[in-house]
């Protein structure tokens, strides 16, 4: 709970890390200065890119006590506005499911050499970014807590299977490592309400620890407040109340 | 992305840029989330050109009736085109 005697103190700004095959890549970091231990965040940006939102959300994870990193999934892909280096991954049918995971590595060990960090580390991802936040809670370890919001193909079909993304991360429940709060939009496509169901009926025969939540009247990006025909202000409201309850429990806050 | 239908093919032409005129090398068609367009998914086109950076970028992102329409009005404009004799018919 904030006070307003709170005295407050961040530090944010670009760093390199070592990414996937140990090549360099970047990554946007914002954490406490104060003093104390703090939890540990990895955010996984959207397909849309390595944008200003994600920049401001790793901010506000900061603010709220996390150190945090976003690395940039997009960093081989040449520099230019978000939106035209998205295009270029769009168009390439994103990245590799491998590539990404060793990115997410790479900064879950930068995570874990920061000497102020609590020992524990969860994952934020959204639509490609919370499909990949599921598989990294699949198949990396060392992730105490994952928020999935609305990831798109997690229950892919044969069909949508790709030779950059191989599996569909529903196959791999079993696997799942660490508590998960899902978030997820009623009217979206990519997942649909169906898709969702199945992922719930997963985690619930594999007795994994989770809980999701649902929203009437909205869809895709719900959170996305730069995107005006998605947000849904009273639904984000709500699905961040949930993060922060959801969080503390399982990184000790 | 979250559809990932996508396909690139080489390609030849000119696009205007941000800046200035490029040689379009590529182009780039997907039905996966637009930029700017209100829908959830759109048809998006972009004509680039990779070796000038993520920058070298004509854009458009389309309804699915839009796109239609757009194949529609280029082939009856190649077929007057063709008709005309301007250029040769295809074979």
């Amino acid at each position: 709970m904030y006070t307003t005697d709170q005295r407050e103190a961040m530090q944010a700004e670009t760093v390199d890390i070592s990414g996937a095959k140990g090549e360099k890549i970047n990554a946007y970091f914002a954490r406490p200065t104060t003093p104390g231990k703090f939890p540990g965040m990895v955010l996984i940006h959207h397909a849309p890119g390595w944008d200003e939102w994600y920049k401001e959300c790793t901010r506000r994870f900061a603010h709220h006590g996390y150190i945090t990193i976003t690395p940039n999934l997009y960093f081989r892909d040449g520099h230019g506005t978000p939106e035209d280096v998205g295009a270029k991954v769009r168009a390439a049918g994103g990245v590799a499911d491998d590539q990404v995971l060793g990115d997410l590595e790479g900064a879950l060990k930068f995570i874990r050499s920061q000497p102020n960090l609590n020992g524990k580390v969860g994952v934020f991802g959204t639509c490609s970014g919370g499909r990949h936040g599921f598989l990294a809670a699949c198949k990396l370890k060392g992730i105490d807590a994952l928020v999935e919001c609305w990831g798109g193909r997690v229950a892919a079909s044969k069909e949508e299977l790709t030779p950059k993304q191989p599996v569909a991360p529903i196959d791999l429940t079993k696997d799942l490592s660490c508590p998960m709060l899902g978030l997820f939009g009623n009217d979206d496509k990519a997942p649909s309400p169906e898709q969702v169901n199945r992922h719930e009926e997963e985690l619930k025969k594999a007795g994994k620890n989770y809980e999701f939540h649902r929203y009437d009247g909205a869809g895709h990006g719900f959170f996305y407040y730069d995107r005006p025909p998605a947000y849904r202000a009273e639904q984000a409201v709500d699905g961040w109340k949930k993060i922060w309850a959801f969080l503390p429990k399982h990184l000790g806050a | 992305m979250c559809t990932m239908i996508a396909k690139q093919v080489a390609f030849e032409g000119s696009g205007k840029g941000r800046d200035d005129w490029f040689e379009v090398r590529q182009l780039n068609v997907s039905y996966d989330h637009p930029y700017h367009a209100r829908d959830e998914h759109a048809l998006n086109i972009d004509f680039v050109n990779e070796s000038q950076g993520p920058g070298a970028r004509v854009a458009v992102e389309l309804t699915p009736e839009a796109a239609r329409k757009l194949i529609q009005t280029i082939n009856d404009i190649l077929a007057q085109a063709e008709a005309a004799g301007h250029i040769p018919a295809e074979k």
